[in-house]
C-alpha cells in the first residue's frame, strides 16, 4: 500500500512499545497540550546510584508518528544513563524508523524533546540544576530549532525562516522569513508561541511574518 | 482483506450501469454535437446532449436552456461567483457567504476580496447553520450576491434554502447554492426555493467524475469564463463531454425511490451502535437536518490520523479533520467555524454513506471503531479514569 509511512513506523505504530503510566515515577514530563494537537507524556524510573533509566513509559494524544517515535526513544533510552539518554536526537530516532515523512516530522520532535524535558525533571528534583539563566537569543535560537518547518521537515533556524530575534522586557519578537498567507503560517506561530512562552522570564511571545 | 469505502462524500463508485451507459458514446457515437444541419452522427449526439440535460432539468424543476454541462462543481462554483461578480460590478462590490463553505468556493471568493470586493462571511452556530436573521441584516445596497451551500461537507448540516432565497428574492440579491453533496439526496426545486444559481457535480451520486452543471436561472447575467465558441447557450465554450453527462444522466436516473431511506437507515445504525458501545463520543452536526449520507463524530481523547490509519489497516476507508491530516496542518475550518476546540477537531471522523454500502458493513465498521478508539485511548495521556 502506498502508504507515507515506512513499515518500521506502521509496525511500531500498530504495536507501540513502553505505553502506558508509571506509578511513582522519579521525574515525568509533558510536551504539546491536547488545545494545540498533540500531546506526550512521559515517565521514568531512575536508578540514584548508577542514574540509569530501569523504567520508562509514555502517552501519546497523537497521530502515527508522534507513537512510533515514542516507542522508539523510550526504547533507545531504556537501561542508558540520564547522561547517555540526554544525547539521544530526533535524527536517532528517525535513523531507527526508516525515515518520516517531512511534513510529520514537527509530531515526532515532541516525542523526542519530551525524554529530555524529564531528563531535566528528573535532575530539577534532585539538585542537579544549577541557577537558572537569563533568556538570550543563543536560547531562544536553540529552542526554535525544535520547532520544524512543515515544508521540507527540517527545522526553521537550519532553513533560514527566522530572520531575527529581539528580547525586550520579556516580551520576545520572532521575526519570520515568510509572508502570513504562507501554508504553514498559523502553525508554525503557534509552535514557535508554545516553544518560548513557558521560559520563566518571558512574559509575552510577538511572531512577526513578512510585511506585517 | 475486507475493504469498506466510507468517503462517499469525497466521490462515489461510479455505477456499471452508468459506465455501460457512457461506453457507446466513446466507441461509436462519438461526434461533437451539432445542430440539426449537420451530419447525422453530431444529429444524433445532440439528442443525447438534449435529453440528458432534460433529465436533469426536470431533477432540480428547471428549464433546458437554464442547465449549463461543466467539468464538475468546482467549475460551477467558479463560473457562478466569478460571472456574477464580473457581471455585476456597476451595481455593487459586496458578497456574502458563510464560514462553512467548500474550498471551491471560499477560494473563489478570496479571488475576489483580492480584486476588491467586499465579504462577509456569516458565521455558523454549533450545529453548523447560518441565521437567516444575520443574512438579512448583511444585505446591504451595494450587495450583490449570496453564495451559502445547500448542505456541509464535513457535517452534512442542510442549510434553510428556502428562507436564504426569499430573502434574497426579497432584497433583489442574486442566490447561488453548492448543491454538489445535496443533489439527489434531498427534494431541490430551484424555483420554489428561488435559487438563481445552483452547482452539481455527477461524480457524488455515482456519476462520472469530471462533469457538473450549472443550473443559472434565466435572466441572470453572467460574465463568461470560458472562450472559444457557442456551446452550452454562449455561456461556456468548449466540446461537450457527452459521455460523460449522458453518464450524468443516467445516474440521475438510477437514483431509487427507496435510496435515501436505505442510506438513513445505515447512518442511524452506525451512530447508535457506536454510541452504544462508546462514550465520549460527540456528534458534530446536527440531530435535525443533516444529510442522510453523512455523519461526523468526535472520539474524545484520540487523535484522528491515528484513528483513520488504524481503520485503513482493517480496509475501512474514512477521513478526519485533525490538523495533523490536513495539508496545512491546521485543523479542519468548518469544525473550527462550529465553535470546536483544537481538541475536539482533532478527534473527529467523518463517515459518508452510498447505496453500495451494506449493514454487514456497518457492523463491521462499528466493531473496529470500536476496537481501535479503545487501544488509542488506552494510550493516550489526556483519558479520565482509564
Ligand atoms: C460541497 C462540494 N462542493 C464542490 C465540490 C467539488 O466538486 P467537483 O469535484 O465536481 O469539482 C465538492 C466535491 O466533493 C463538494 O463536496
Amino acid at each position: 500500500m502506498p502508504l507515507p509511512y515506512s513499515e518500521k513506523v506502521l509496525e511500531y505504530f500498530k504495536h507501540p512499545k513502553n505505553v502506558g503510566k508509571i506509578e511513582n515515577p522519579d521525574a515525568k514530563a509533558k510536551e504539546g497540550s491536547p488545545a494545540c494537537g498533540d500531546m506526550v507524556t512521559l515517565y521514568l524510573k531512575v536508578d540514584e546510584k548508577t542514574k540509569r533509566i530501569t523504567d520508562i513509559k509514555f502517552e501519546s494524544f497523537g497521530c502515527a508518528s508522534n507513537i512510533a517515535t515514542g516507542s522508539i526513544i523510550t526504547e533507545l533510552a531504556k537501561g542508558k544513563t540520564l547522561e547517555e539518554a540526554k544525547k539521544i536526537t530526533w535524527n536517532d530516532a528517525a535513523k531507527e524508523l526508516g525515515g518520516l515523512p517531512p511534513v510529520k516530522v514537527h509530531c515526532s520532535v515532541l516525542a523526542v524533546d519530551v525524554l529530555r524535558a524529564a531528563i531535566e525533571d528528573y535532575e530539577e528534583r534532585h539538585g542537579l540544576i544549577k541557577e537558572r539563566v537569563k533568556t538570550t537569543k543563543e536560547i531562544v535560537f536553540k529552542r526554535l530549532k525544535h520547532v520544524m518547518n512543515p515544508l521540507v521537515g527540517l527545522d526553521i533556524v537550519k532553513t533560514n525562516i527566522v530572520k531575527d530575534i529581539e528580547i525586550e522586557d520579556g516580551t520576545i519578537s520572532v521575526m519570520m522569513d515568510v509572508p502570513r498567507d504562507h501554508q504553514f503560517a498559523n502553525n508554525i506561530e503557534e509552535e514557535v508561541k508554545e516553544r518560548l512562552e513557558h521560559l520563566w522570564d518571558i512574559k509575552k511571545v510577538e511572531v512577526v511574518f513578512e510585511k506585517e | 482483506m475486507k475493504r469498506v469505502y466510507l468517503d462517499n462524500a469525497a466521490t462515489t463508485l461510479c455505477d456499471k450501469r452508468v459506465v455501460d451507459a457512457m461506453i457507446p458514446f466513446y466507441t461509436d457515437k462519438y461526434a461533437v454535437a451539432s445542430s440539426q444541419f449537420s451530419h447525422s452522427p453530431g444529429i444524433e449526439s445532440k439528442e443525447a446532449l438534449d435529453k440528458a440535460r432534460e433529465t436533469i432539468a426536470n431533477k432540480i424543476g428547471a428549464k433546458l436552456e437554464e442547465v449549463i454541462f461543466t467539468s464538475g462543481a468546482t467549475e460551477s462554483n467558479n463560473m457562478a461567483i466569478k460571472g456574477v461578480a464580473q457581471a455585476n460590478r456597476t451595481k455593487g462590490n459586496h458578497i456574502i457567504t458563510s464560514s462553512v463553505e467548500h474550498r471551491s468556493v471560499r477560494e473563489a471568493i478570496e479571488s475576489l476580496e483580492k480584486e476588491g470586493f467586499r465579504v462577509t462571511k456569516l458565521p455558523v452556530s454549533n450545529e453548523g447553520f447560518i441565521s437567516v436573521d444575520d443574512l438579512k441584516e448583511s444585505i446591504r445596497k451595494e450587495t450583490i450576491l449570496v453564495s451559502i451551500q445547500y448542505a456541509n461537507q464535513e457535517t452534512g448540516t442542510i442549510q434553510d434554502i428556502a428562507s436564504i432565497g426569499s430573502v434574497c428574492n426579497e432584497k433583489s440579491v442574486i442566490f447561488h447554492t453548492d448543491a454538489a453533496l445535496s443533489f439527489g439526496r434531498l427534494p431541490i426545486d430551484v424555483k420554489k426555493e428561488h435559487i438563481d444559481l445552483l452547482s452539481i457535480t455527477a461524480h457524488l451520486i455515482h456519476g462520472p467524475k469530471g462533469v457538473g452543471v450549472l443550473y443559472i436561472r434565466d435572466g441572470i447575467e453572467i460574465v463568461k469564463c470560458m472562450y472559444g465558441g457557442f456551446n452550452e447557450f454562449n455561456k461556456r465554450a468548449g466540446t461537450e463531454n457527452i459521455p460523460g453527462i449522458v453518464g450524468f444522466a443516467k445516474a440521475v436516473e438510477l437514483i431509487g425511490p427507496e435510496e435515501i431511506k436505505y442510506i438513513k437507515k445505515l447512518k442511524k445504525r452506525l451512530y447508535d451502535g457506536i454510541t452504544k458501545r462508546l462514550d465520549a463520543v460527540q456528534l458534530n452536526g446536527t440531530q435535525k437536518e443533516s444529510l442522510p449520507t453523512i455523519l461526523n463524530l468526535t472520539f474524545r481523547f484520540v487523535e484522528g490520523e491515528s484513528v483513520i490509519l488504524h481503520l485503513d489497516m482493517k480496509g475501512i476507508a474514512v477521513i478526519t479533520g485533525s490538523a495533523c491530516f490536513s495539508r496545512s496542518l491546521e485543523p479542519s475550518y468548518v469544525l473550527k467555524a462550529m465553535g470546536l476546540s483544537h481538541e475536539e477537531a482533532h478527534g473527529s471522523i467523518r463517515f459518508s454513506f452510498s447505496r453500495f454500502n451494506t449493514e454487514e458493513e456497518i457492523d463491521y465498521t462499528i466493531d473496529a471503531v470500536y476496537d481501535v478508539v479503545k487501544k488509542l485511548r488506552e494510550i493516550s495521556p489526556i483519558t479520565p479514569n482509564k
